[in-house]
C-alpha cells in the first residue's frame, strides 16, 4: 500500500485550510450533502451512515479526524467517497478542489512539525506553484476509526 | 513444463479449469461412495471413470505434470474396474479417494499460486502404480449386483453458472429500484396524470417480480451442503471401525445462500457427533439387537416461514445420568441445585461451553468445544436448536432456521428524534401506558426501573439512555416494547412506535462492528438509513440480560455456570404453599425415609453422614391444626442449613424450585416465622425468617462465632425493612450479633452507644447514601477504623469509598461474597483474631 512513487493524478480537496490530494483511482464518486443518520455511541469521527445506491456507507468527518475540531463552519459539507480496504468511505471534505496531474518528482516527505493527528494520515506533499497538496492515505483515514470504536 | 507455459498463463482459461474440476471432484466424491455399496453398478463406474478422465486430459493440456500423473494412475485403476477385470475393493476406493484429495490440493495451490506446488506426492503414484500391477484374480460376480442407477438428468443443458457477486449486486440494485418505485409512487398520487399513473402501476408490478425473481437466485438446496456429508461419514466410520450409512431426505429444500453458508459448519459438526459419539460400535449394536449398521438421517422440510433439519441417528442415546456426572465433575452443577433439574433441562447442559461427554478425546469428538459453537451459530442467524434423545434408541437434533438473513420482519421505532429497527423474531409484545396511572405502573426499586407487567415484573430501560440520546421530556405515553433474549425476558421504553415492515439487513462496515447494540442497518422506504438494534446486546448494555459468556470455558476452572447470588429455593411445608429461603443459606437437600427418623431427647433426629442431625419442622410453628407427624412412607424432603456439626434439617413437603429471586413488591410479615411477602415468579411468596424458626424450634445456631468466643457485632443500616431481615437472617446465620437500622441518624447513635465492629450499609441508606454514612461516623471518636461493607443492588454504579483497607463494596443478596468480605475485614481488628471458620460455607 504505502508505496513510496507516488500516483500523479489527484483529486483534490480542502478540510479545515488544508490542501488535499488523493489518487483519483481510489474515489468512488463526489456527492453534494447527503441525508445521514446519526449512530449513537459511534465515535465522533464517524458523522453517520448514508445511503449510497443501496450499500450502506459510513461517512467520516474529516475536520474531526485531523485534530480537535475547528468551530463550527457550517457550510455544507461535501462526500468525496472513497475505495479503501475496509471498502467505501465517505470523507466528509469542506470544499473540492480540481483533479490534478503532478509530476512525481515534485513528491516529498511530510514535514516532522506538522500537526501529528494530520501527519499520519498523510503520505507526503506535493509542492504546487502556490501552494502546498498534502496526499492524503485513505486507509488510514478510514482506519484509525476502526480502534477508536473498538477501544470503547 | 516450461514448453507450455504460455498456455497456462491464460487466467481464462486456468479458471474455467478450476471450476470444471472442483464440479468433477464434488461428485466424484459421493459417487466413490456409492461405488462402495455398489461395486459393479457400471454407469457409476462409467462415470468415475469419465470424470477422472476429463480432469487429466485438461490438465495434461495446460501442463500441470504433476496432477496428470496422480490422475493417470488413478484412471488405469479405474478403467481395469470399468472393464470388470476387478472389484472396486474398500482398500482401492480409499486408494482413489486419496487420488481426489491430492487433486483438490493441487488445485487449491493453483488457484493461490497459480503452481502446482511442491508436493509432488511420488508416494500416493507408486502405491497407485502398485495397485494398478497386482491385480487379484476376480472372484466370482454375486447374483443380484445393484441395479444401475437412472441415469444424469439433463439439468446442465439448461443451467449456467453466475458468479456469486453479481447475484449480490443485482439484489442491491434491486434494492434500489424498489426505494426508487416507491418514491415515483408517492410522486404520482401527487401529480393527478393519468399516463404517469398508468405507468408508475406497471413499474409497480415489474418492480415486485424483479424483486422476487432475484431473490429466488440466490436460493439454494440444502442439498449443496449434504453432497459432502456421505465422504465426511464414511471416513469417520472408516476410522472408528463403525458401520454407517447416510440417508437424506428433502435434499431440494431451499435456504438462503448466506444461510447455507452459516449452517454449514454447525450442521458438519452434528453430523460428526452423531457418527462419534451416537452410534456405537458393530458389536455393541449386534448385542442390543440392532442391525450393525447405523443410520445417520438427514431431514429439511419448510414449515410455517422456517426451515426445519434433522440430524437423527440411531445410535445409543444420551443418558442424561451420565450428563448429570459430568456436569458435577465438569463443575457446571452442583449437587444441592440438582433436584431441580429434569432430564430434558439436564440434556440441554450438552450445549454449555466446556462440556463433553467423551470419555477419549478423539479428533472426532470429544474436545468439549462445539455443541456450544453449534448453539451459538445458529442463534446468530436466529434460528433455534432442540434435542431430544431417547436412550438406546438414538438422538435426534432439530435446527429451526429462517428462510433468509437478507430480509426480516422488524418493528420501527423512534428513540431521540432517530429511527430503530427491532428485529420481529425478539419482540413479544408492545405497551402502551398513558397519563398518571400507566405511569404509577412503572416502579423504582433502588435506581432499577420495573414495569408491572400482570403480576410479573419486567426489568426495563429507556432506549434513550442506553444508546446516550436525548430524552424528549414530555412522558404524555410510555411505550415499551417487551424484548425476549437468552431466554430473559425485559422492556425498553422508546418514544414511539411506528409500523412493521420486511426489511433488507445489511450489515455494518468494519469501523462499527465493536458497537454491541446494532446488528447492521436497513434503508428505509425515504431512502434513508436506519439501524437495526441487537436485542442482546441492547439488553446486556443496559444491565438488563447478563452477558451469555460469562461460563467458564477453561478446562481447569472449576466455577458454577449459575451464580447463586441471589437465587431462592422455593418449598412447600405446612398450610403453606410457597415459602422462599435464600439458596445460599441452604448446604444441601435431602431425602429420607420415614423409617430412619428417631426420637432423641425429645426431638426428632436423622443419622445423617456420620453425625446426628436435628430435624425440625414448620408444622407446629406456622400452623398449629397441622399434625406434625408424617403418616406416608414417601421419603420426606429435608432442606439441610449450616455445615458440620452445626446442620439442622427442616421438614418440608415439597420442593418446588430454585429461582432467581425478584424480592419486589413486599408486604410486612403476617407470622413470626415469616419475614414478609413477595412476588417470585408471578406468584406470591412467603420469606422464611430462619432466625425466628431456629429460635422457635430452641435451636441455638450462631454458627461457629459461639464456638470462637466473642461474636462480632454488625451495625447493620438498610432502609427497607424487608431486605433488613432477609440481610439480617443472613448475618447471623454467620455468627455474627446484628443491630438494625433504619437510617442513617439511628446508624449514628447506635455506632456511639453500641461500638459495633463492623458496619454493612446499604448504598442507597437515606438520607445521603452510605459513603457519607462511613464518613460520618469515622469522624467519631474511636470509630475511625471502623470497617464499612456497602451492599449495592448491581444497578447503580459502586462507589469506590476512600477508606482503603476497611472498605469493601458488595453486591446485595450474594450471601457468600458478603460473609466472606466481612471475614476479610474483621481481620483487620486487632483483638478478634478467631474468625469463624466455617462462616464462608453457609
Amino acid at each position: 500500500m504505502s508505496n513510496q512513487t507516488a500516483p500523479s493524478r489527484f483529486a483534490t480537496f480542502t478540510v479545515s485550510g488544508m490542501y488535499f490530494g488523493i489518487d483519483v483511482l481510489n474515489v468512488q464518486e463526489v456527492l453534494r450533502r447527503e441525508t445521514m443518520t446519526r449512530i449513537p455511541l459511534a465515535p465522533d469521527v464517524i458523522a453517520g451512515l448514508i445511503n449510497l445506491r443501496g450499500e450502506i456507507v459510513p461517512a467520516i468527518d474529516m475536520r474531526r479526524r485531523l485534530g480537535p475540531p475547528a468551530p463550527d463552519a457550517s457550510e455544507n459539507p461535501m462526500n468525496v467517497v472513497a475505495r479503501t480496504q475496509d471498502g467505501p468511505v465517505s470523507l466528509l471534505v469542506d470544499e473540492i478542489g480540481d483533479v490534478l496531474d503532478l509530476d512525481a518528482a515534485a513528491f516529498e516527505p511530510a514535514p516532522e512539525n506538522l500537526n501529528p493527528h494530520a501527519r499520519e494520515l498523510i503520505r507526503g506533499i506535493f509542492q504546487l506553484k502556490d501552494r502546498l497538496m498534502l496526499v492524503l492515505d485513505t486507509d488510514k483515514a478510514a482506519g484509525i476509526a476502526v480502534e477508536a470504536t473498538r477501544a470503547r | 513444463m516450461a514448453g507450455q507455459e504460455s498456455i497456462h498463463e491464460d487466467p481464462e482459461l486456468v479458471r474455467e479449469f478450476l471450476i470444471e474440476s472442483a464440479e468433477h471432484l464434488a461428485r466424484l466424491d459421493n459417487e466413490l461412495v456409492q461405488l462402495e455399496a455398489r461395486p459393479r453398478d457400471a454407469d457409476l463406474l462409467a462415470g468415475i471413470f469419465r470424470s477422472v478422465h476429463t480432469i487429466k486430459g485438461t490438465c495434461g493440456f495446460l501442463g500441470y505434470t504433476t496432477l496428470q500423473a496422480i490422475t493417470h494412475e488413478a484412471e488405469t485403476i479405474l478403467s481395469e474396474l470399468r472393464a470388470g477385470r476387478r472389484d472396486a475393493s474398500p482398500d482401492l476406493i480409499s486408494l482413489i479417494l486419496e487420488v481426489i484429495d491430492a487433486t483438490r490440493a493441487i488445485l487449491r495451490s493453483i488457484e493461490t499460486t497459480g503452481k502446482e506446488g511442491a508436493n509432488s506426492f511420488a508416494n500416493l503414484i507408486e502405491r497407485l502404480q502398485f495397485a494398478a500391477a497386482n491385480t487379484p484374480a476376480k472372484p466370482e460376480p454375486a447374483p443380484g449386483a445393484a441395479a444401475a442407477e437412472p441415469g444424469q438428468s439433463a439439468v446442465c443443458d439448461s443451467a449456467i453458472r453466475v458468479d456469486v457477486g453479481l447475484l449480490d449486486k443485482l439484489m442491491n440494485l434491486v434494492g434500489e429500484l424498489v426505494l426508487a418505485r416507491n418514491q415515483i409512487l408517492q410522486y404520482q398520487n401527487a401529480a393527478d396524470d393519468s399516463a404517469l399513473s398508468a405507468t408508475s402501476q406497471r413499474l409497480n408490478l415489474i418492480t415486485t417480480e424483479l424483486q422476487e425473481g432475484v431473490m429466488k437466485t440466490r436460493m439454494q438446496p440444502i442439498g449443496m451442503v449434504w453432497s459432502k456429508l456421505p465422504r465426511v461419514v464414511r471416513d469417520i466410520a472408516h476410522a472408528l471401525g463403525k458401520q454407517i450409512s447416510v440417508a437424506v431426505e428433502g435434499a431440494g429444500t431451499e435456504l438462503d445462500r448466506t444461510i447455507i453458508e452459516a449452517i454449514k459448519d454447525p450442521m458438519l459438526h452434528l453430523v460428526r457427533n452423531a457418527c462419534g459419539h451416537g452410534i456405537e460400535l458393530p458389536e455393541v449394536r449386534v448385542k442390543a439387537r440392532k442391525p450393525a449398521q447405523g443410520r445417520v438421517m438427514l431431514r429439511a422440510w419448510h414449515e410455517g416461514g422456517q426451515v426445519n433439519i434433522e440430524i437423527s441417528d440411531d445410535g445409543g442415546g444420551i443418558d442424561p445420568a451420565k450428563i448429570r456426572r459430568k456436569a458435577f465433575q465438569q463443575g457446571l452443577l452442583r449437587r444441592e441445585v440438582e433436584p431441580g433439574y429434569n432430564d430434558r433441562e439436564i440434556l440441554n447442559f450438552i450445549f454449555k461451553p466446556g462440556f463433553s461427554t467423551a470419555e477419549q478425546v478423539t479428533s472426532i469428538s470429544g474436545r468439549g468445544v462445539g455443541m456450544d459453537v453449534v448453539k451459538s451459530s445458529i442463534e446468530k442467524i436466529g434460528g433455534q436448536v432442540d434435542l431430544a434423545s431417547t436412550l438406546g434408541e438414538g438422538t435426534t437434533v432439530r435446527l429451526k432456521i429462517p428462510l433468509t438473513l437478507a430480509i426480516i420482519p422488524g418493528l420501527v421505532v423512534t428513540s431521540g428524534g432517530e429511527r430503530f429497527v427491532i428485529p420481529q423474531a425478539s419482540l413479544l409484545e408492545l405497551v402502551r401506558l398513558e397519563g398518571e396511572a400507566g405511569r404509577g405502573q412503572i416502579e423504582q426499586i433502588q435506581g432499577a426501573r420495573v414495569y408491572r407487567r400482570r403480576g410479573t415484573l419486567l426489568p426495563i430501560a429507556c432506549l434513550n439512555e442506553v444508546l446516550g440520546l436525548a430524552c424528549d421530556g414530555s412522558d404524555e405515553v410510555i411505550h415499551i416494547v417487551v424484548l425476549q433474549s437468552d431466554g430473559r425476558q425485559f422492556g425498553v421504553v422508546v418514544d414511539g412506535i411506528q409500523d412493521t415492515q420486511e426489511i433488507v439487513v445489511k450489515p455494518l462496515s468494519r469501523h462499527l462492528k465493536g458497537l454491541s447494540m446494532y446488528a447492521g442497518a436497513t434503508i428505509m422506504g425515504d431512502g434513508r438509513v436506519a439501524l437495526i438494534l441487537d436485542v442482546a446486546g441492547i439488553g446486556q448494555s443496559a444491565g438488563l440480560v447478563r452477558s451469555a459468556s460469562e461460563p467458564a470455558r477453561a478446562a481447569g476452572e472449576k466455577k458454577e455456570a449459575v451464580s447463586e447470588a441471589g437465587r431462592l429455593l422455593l418449598f412447600r411445608a405446612a398450610s403453606f404453599g410457597r415459602i422462599a429461603v435464600p439458596l445460599s443459606l441452604v448446604a444441601r437437600l435431602e431425602e429420607f425415609a420415614p423409617s430412619a427418623i428417631e426420637q432423641a431427647g425429645g426431638r426428632r433426629v436423622v443419622q445423617y453422614r456420620g453425625r446426628i442431625l436435628p430435624l425440625i419442622s414448620l408444622g407446629g410453628m406456622l400452623d398449629s391444626r397441622v399434625p406434625d407427624t408424617s403418616v406416608t412412607q414417601d421419603p420426606v424432603p429435608v432442606i439441610v442449613f449450616g455445615a458440620g456439626e452445626q446442620s439442622i434439617g427442616l421438614l418440608v413437603d415439597e420442593i418446588l424450585d430454585i429461582t432467581e429471586s425478584a424480592v419486589t413488591c413486599r408486604k410486612p410479615a403476617s407470622h413470626p416465622a415469616l419475614l414478609g411477602s413477595a412476588v417470585v415468579g408471578g406468584r406470591v411468596t412467603d420469606f422464611l425468617d430462619l432466625h425466628a424458626v431456629l429460635a422457635h424450634a430452641g435451636e441455638r445456631f450462631d454458627g461457629a462465632a459461639a464456638r470462637s468466643g466473642k461474636p462480632g457485632t454488625i451495625l447493620l443500616a438498610e432502609n427497607s425493612q424487608f431486605s433488613r431481615a432477609l440481610l439480617r437472617g443472613a448475618l447471623e446465620m454467620a455468627g455474627y450479633r446484628v443491630i438494625e437500622c433504619a437510617d442513617a441518624a439511628e446508624a449514628l447513635r447506635a455506632a456511639e452507644h453500641q461500638r459495633p465492629d463492623l458496619l454493612v450499609a446499604a448504598q442507597t441508606l437515606p438520607p445521603a447514601g452510605a459513603p457519607s454514612l462511613v464518613e460520618q461516623i469515622r469522624r467519631r471518636h474511636g470509630l475511625e477504623r471502623l470497617p464499612a461493607l456497602t451492599l449495592t443492588t448491581g444497578a447503580e454504579s459502586p462507589h469506590q469509598s476512600s477508606g482503603g483497607e476497611f472498605d469493601d463494596c458488595q453486591a446485595m443478596f450474594d450471601w457468600d461474597a458478603m460473609v466472606e468480605s466481612l471475614r476479610r475485614l474483621s481481620g483487620a481488628i486487632e483483638n478478634h483474631t478467631a474468625q469463624p471458620e466455617e462462616a464462608g460455607h453457609l
